[in-house]
């Protein structure tokens, strides 16, 4: 028989599970209100607002931040046009090599970043392709657009083909069909795959590394300031920052793609 | 009677397979014409050959006098009703009947209208505001034909449109669709695998079998006088006799079909053993075993019905026996 109520110990071991994962990032947050700036002490001596202040003054944090919104943003549109048709590609025809043109597409974020990075900076080395701003971006786009497209692929393949013959039928051409029956079909689809390519080309460190120049995205800036002790609560006001602009995406992701279970030519 | 769409030499291969071999149909303007076969006979092949989703491996189709090679489906003046009809589910009632007219550019308030319009014509007036997800199968099949309907083809293909329906509604939408065909004066197309449907709806009926169309015609000469075997078998379940039981009898050596109306007990004819005997509320079904080939028998309300097991005769007149190919 099963009983209702969990044990006592079970209750117990959840908590302390869920404590372990979620107080350390509570830490980050007390500690950006600390008046301590050397060393990380606990119990904080006393609580201040002097740090919002000091981080809004820099010029780094600034630079930082608008270089990870450019490459994240850039990423995420590269990621969108390619895995929307790579996965149309995949969905809706069959041709030679489908599954492994597939497998190819999914492999970037099955492969440890190292690698891609690796692979990447030798690669721009070989081509004698200088680093900048555009490396950064094509380093992301590699794994976001596997973002996209698991996500726009499982939609398409929900989307039965009979719409689009029906909108040629009624006198729609291939543009007018995407325009008016595919996109609104796939668009909450294309909308959480888009956030969450952003949310993780935003707090990307490992290719980043291999593919920047002198430049410093959010997160290779945040590890520098850890090495180079300076202002310490500043980096705990930024990684709040951030906690903040990569998890209202993936909140907002997640109710979008709730409930659309049943779209495009489910039940006859 | 001018032609409305016209098939020349049609085929169409996937790989080694015939969907479609070298079919010649001719579909007369104002027409309704039914496509019937088992699955797989190639029927729905060639309706997506007139859309225009399909291009023939070789030979011409014509469409209204025009050639349609490498016509795109966008470009063609006819429409379609789906078997599932393929409703757009991100749009509401009214904006699915309205599709058409927004491609073409017409005016919202005009298009809306003439939806709304369609919409009375298959007496869904009242819920364009819904969306297909909150209507029945066959309510949704109306939206399909009122869809298809408001953008005035000159010919009208209807790939299975009754399948998913029950049988009473079925019935009910068969005659509606008669009648729409009358007012309207426009071809149609219509594919279907239900013989009876095919013989009750249609002015002509083609039949198809392993991607060949076996006989056209009008449904009386496709019930009564079949060309082949196949035919016979397929529409209504005649008798097909073999061509020595047939040589026997007329002195031709060919197949020979008998209705299972056309039957009955006899005091003298042919020797019968009685195999299972079936009431089906209008008339009694027999089968029966005559010298090894197997029949079946439709008795009448109020005829004597013979007993499984029993040995009867069986006779039919003269001119009920419908030679083959004579």
């Amino acid at each position: 028989m099963h009983s209702d109520r969990a044990r006592l110990g079970l209750k117990i071991a959840a908590g302390f599970g869920l404590a372990f994962m979620h107080l350390p990032i509570l830490l980050i947050f007390v500690y950006a209100f600390t008046t301590e700036d050397k060393s990380y002490q606990w119990p904080p001596p006393g609580f201040t607002l002097k740090w919002f202040a000091v981080t809004w003054g820099r010029t780094d944090v600034w630079e930082a931040l608008s270089l990870s919104l450019k490459v994240a943003s850039i990423s995420t549109v590269i990621a969108l046009i390619l895995g929307t048709l790579c996965a149309a590609a995949v969905s809706r025809t069959k041709f030679f090599g489908r599954e492994v043109i597939s497998l190819l597409v999914i492999l970037p974020i099955a492969l440890p970043g190292i690698i891609t990075g690796i692979s990447l900076r030798s690669a721009f080395n070989l081509a004698d392709i200088p680093f900048s701003f555009w490396t950064i971006v094509l380093g992301h786009a590699t794994f976001c657009v596997v973002v996209v497209y698991n996500n726009a692929v499982a939609r398409f393949r929900r989307v039965s083909g009979s719409l689009v013959e029906a909108s040629m039928d009624l006198g729609a051409n291939s543009f007018q069909t995407f325009r008016y029956v595919i996109l609104p079909n796939i668009s909450t689809a294309l909308l959480a795959g888009g956030m969450l390519a952003f949310a993780l080309s935003f707090d990307e460190v490992i290719v980043t590394t291999f593919t920047a120049g002198q430049q410093q995205t959010l997160p290779i800036w945040m590890l520098e300031e850890l090495v180079r002790p300076r202002e310490r609560p500043v980096t705990n006001v930024v990684a709040m920052v951030v906690v903040l602009v990569t998890f209202l995406p993936i909140l907002a992701a997640y109710y979008l793609t709730r409930g659309t279970d049943t779209v495009a030519g489910q039940g006859k | 009677m001018t032609s409305a769409i016209r098939f020349s030499g049609v085929s169409r291969h996937y790989g080694d397979v015939k969907a479609v071999d070298r079919v010649d149909i001719d579909i007369a303007e104002g027409e309704f014409f039914a496509m019937l076969g088992p699955s797989g006979s190639g029927k729905t092949t060639c309706l997506r050959l007139i859309a225009g989703f399909e291009r023939p491996t070789a030979g011409d189709i014509e469409i209204f006098g025009q050639v349609v090679q490498g016509t795109p489906p966008y470009k063609r003046n006819v429409n379609t009703v789906f078997q599932d009809y393929a409703l757009f589910p991100h749009l509401n009632v009214r904006d699915n009947v309205a599709y058409g007219l927004m491609i073409a550019g017409q005016m919202k308030a005009t298009r809306q209208k003439a939806a709304d319009e369609a919409l009375e014509m298959v007496a869904l007036g009242g819920y364009g505001d819904r969306k297909p997800s909150a209507l029945s199968g066959g309510q949704r099949q109306r939206v399909a034909l009122a869809r298809a309907l408001v953008n005035k083809p000159k010919a009208l293909l209807l790939d299975e449109p009754l399948g998913a329906l029950d049988l009473k509604l079925r019935e009910q939408m068969q005659e509606e669709l008669k009648v729409l065909q009358r007012n309207l004066g426009i071809t149609f197309v219509f594919v279907t695998h239900d013989q009876s449907e095919a013989l009750s709806m249609a002015d002509r009926v083609a039949v198809f079998n392993d991607g060949k169309i076996i006989q056209v015609g009008t449904p009386e000469a496709i019930y009564y006088r079949p060309e082949q075997p196949f035919v016979a078998d397929f529409v209504g379940s005649s008798n097909v006799l073999p061509p020595e039981f047939v040589a026997k009898l007329t002195g031709t050596k060919a197949h020979g079909a008998v209705r299972p109306e056309a039957v009955s007990l006899a005091a003298q004819g042919h020797a019968a053993q009685v195999k299972t005997v079936s009431f089906l509320g209008t008339a009694t079904r027999v089968s029966l075993d005559v010298a090894g080939t197997p029949m079946t028998m439709l008795l009448p309300k109020g005829a004597v019905i013979p007993k499984s097991g029993e040995t009867v005769h069986v006779d039919w007149a003269a001119d009920d026996l419908h030679v083959m190919g004579a």
